[in-house]
């Protein structure tokens, strides 16, 4: 009972005294120092700053894209930053989902095979895979163009598939890098509809990254990334 | 299995580009298989040479003669069984497009050296009987559309004047591979008729009772013979068809060179293409990295791309070939054997395997090493 306990007061997401430098040359660029960063399970958090701050470098390390220069993350019961590349890469299969600013999507698979692509590295059945896929696609509004290649989906639908994929395989967070950034007002606001209803119904926890302060009102807790450490900006709670 | 469709889908991205790489394949295949073609030809009279048969020719030049005395000579050297002699015709029926080798035969021994071939007995005894009479191989026979009891003139050449000869039957080879587009007549005929070259024969083959003893047994002949006008140079069948290929310039040589040039520039063409499509899909590579494929399972993908172009376009290339084999031999005849066999057919897919993981490994490695964020950053 009491390890219970204590589990449910940890947070998911652990940062302690992470820095990431860059080389260019001689120079050092100190994008990320020393930050520390506590997110728990089905929060929603915004990350804004100016261009060039390092908010697309932090979401990298949370997703265990690229390697800090020193420090820990800690997600979950996993310390990502000892795990070797090969391991990271299954780890991310299992506990992240990805959205990017321009989606992303193959662009000669269709939305449901887009979003099955997650699935094919697990031991599904195809059967299993296609139930998946469908409620995927369903959560997001595109039960209807399953059989559509992103070519033929607006940039908001694409998105939607795009969350779909991020969404599939059931993933412990997402992080997402400006995903209405490439998108109009109306269809942004799906998106962000969209982001609070896997908060609410699905539970799940969000990492977004955005320039958009009307998007960023959507989340619990906004942190402002400046010359490398995180000033929590507001917090609705 | 489950990623089938993926590899599918990249075939199917720029569908001129995979026409156009399996083409090349198919192209190559098609010469490969073509130079095999003529490579089994040349080399299948090495294969079917007998292994107790010696040659024995002049030492000078294998177009140079030898005396019909040394055939009692010959049959008394010890370890012989037995000996026969033939002379090249080199006549020419109606034009010379319609080249087949006539052998001037010594009737009596000749068969009986050359166990591989077998005539009907009422045909030998009708052949035997008639001076002008000759033998015509099965292989050769429905070429002219002749018959038994024909006459067939021929042009002589090296031994002038028109020759006329009586169809008297048929000679088979007792295996498929036995060279059977041949035309036997009588020494006889020949030396009664041609006074040039009286007493004198191309050559002659001596069967060992054991086939063992064939490098003393040619020494000991070339020996008997040393210093005289006539001297001889001895060697096993074998040895003598292979250098007689090689009086050929040296074709094993040049279809390896072709064959290779034809390999190489298959590697390169394919090569850039493969790293052209792995180029134009870094982003995606590094999407589906993101997503949690591994670089081996990226890797994977890659190669079998590119040795799916190879297999498809090799198998086009050689089916093609071995169609075209079929039809049978637009050399008319002159070549003894026309097909692409088995082995090398899979030796051909062998090596356009071997060309698309070639091709291939270069580009999918760089796909495996990708670096996400780098990646992601240059769109
Ligand atoms: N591979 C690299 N080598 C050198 N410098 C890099 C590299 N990657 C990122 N940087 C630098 O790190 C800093 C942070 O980049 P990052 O992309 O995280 O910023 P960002 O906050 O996402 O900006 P934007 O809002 O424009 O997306 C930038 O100054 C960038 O130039
Ligand atoms: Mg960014």
């Amino acid at each position: 009972m009491n390890e219970i306990k204590e589990n449910q007061t940890k947070s998911l997401i652990q940062v302690r005294n992470l820095s990431k430098t860059y080389k260019r040359g001689n120079e050092k660029i100190e994008v990320l120092k020393n930050l520390n960063l506590d997110i728990n399970q089905g929060e929603f958090v915004s990350f804004m700053g100016p261009s060039g701050s390092g908010k697309t470098t932090l979401l990298n390390l949370l997703g265990g894209l690229d390697v800090p220069t020193s420090g820990s993350v800690r997600i979950g019961d996993a310390e990502i930053t000892s795990l070797s590349g090969k391991q990271l890469t299954s780890w991310r299969a299992r506990h992240v989902g990805f959205i990017f600013q321009l989606y992303n999507l193959i662009p000669v698979l269709t939305a449901f095979q887009n979003v099955e692509l997650p699935l094919l590295l697990t031991k599904l059945s195809k059967q299993d895979r296609k139930k998946h896929v469908e409620a995927a696609l369903s959560i997001v509004g595109l039960g209807n163009r399953m059989h559509h290649y992103p070519r033929q989906l607006s940039g908001g639908q694409e998105q939607r598939v795009a969350i779909a994929r991020a969404i599939v395989s059931d993933p412990s967070f997402l992080l997402c890098d400006e995903p209405t950034g490439d998108l109009d007002r109306s269809s942004a606001n799906e998106i962000l509809d969209l982001l609070s209803r896997l908060i609410q119904e699905f539970s799940k926890t969000i990492l977004m990254v955005t320039h958009d302060p009307i998007a960023a009102e959507r989340s619990k807790k906004v942190l402002h990334l400046e010359k490398g450490v995180l000033i929590e900006a507001q917090n609705k709670d | 299995m489950k990623f089938i469709p993926l590899i599918w889908v990249n075939l199917k991205r720029k569908k001129m580009r995979t026409m156009l790489t399996i083409g090349s394949f198919a192209v190559a295949l098609f010469l490969f298989g073509l130079l095999t073609v003529i490579h089994s030809a040349f080399s299948h009279q090495v294969k079917i040479a007998g292994a107790d048969r010696l040659v024995v020719r002049n030492r000078i030049s294998l177009i140079m003669p030898l005396p019909i005395s040394y055939k009692q000579r010959l049959a008394q050297v010890s370890g012989v069984k037995s000996v026969t002699f033939g002379s090249w015709f080199g006549g020419v029926y109606q034009t010379e497009r319609n080249f087949f080798p006539q052998f001037a035969i010594d009737s009596e021994t000749y068969l009986s050296i050359f166990s591989e071939y077998s005539v009907a007995p009422e045909q030998w005894e009708l052949f035997m009987k008639d001076r002008q009479g000759c033998l015509i191989g099965e292989g050769l026979i429905e070429r002219f559309g002749w018959k038994i009891g024909d006459r067939i003139p021929i042009q002589g050449t090296i031994f002038p004047g028109l020759w006329e000869f009586n169809i008297c039957g048929i000679f088979k080879g007792k295996t498929p591979e036995s060279d059977t587009k041949q035309f036997w007549f009588h020494y006889k005929y020949l030396d009664e008729r041609d006074s040039s070259t009286k007493g004198l024969v191309g050559w002659y083959y001596v069967q060992l009772s054991d086939p063992s003893q064939a490098d003393r047994i040619a020494q000991t002949i070339d020996e008997m013979f040393a210093n005289s006008p006539y001297e001889t140079a001895t060697e096993t069948e074998k040895a003598f068809a292979a250098g007689f290929l090689k009086q050929m310039g040296n074709i094993q040589f040049v279809l390896i060179c072709i064959g290779s040039v034809i390999f190489f520039t298959l590697l390169l063409i394919t090569g850039s293409n493969m790293a052209i499509a792995v180029r134009e899909r870094t982003n995606e590579i590094a999407v589906m990295k993101t997503l949690g494929f591994s670089g081996i399972r990226i890797l994977f993908l890659i190669l079998a791309e590119s040795i799916i172009y190879a297999f498809v376009g090799g198998t086009i290339g050689l089916g093609l070939c071995k169609l075209y084999t079929l039809q049978g031999d637009p050399t008319n005849g002159m070549l003894i054997i026309f097909e692409l066999s088995h082995a090398y057919i899979a030796l051909g897919l062998g090596i356009s395997a071997m060309v698309g993981f070639l091709a291939g490994i270069i580009p999918s490695c760089l796909a495996m090493r990708l670096n996400i964020v780098d990646a992601m950053r240059r769109i």
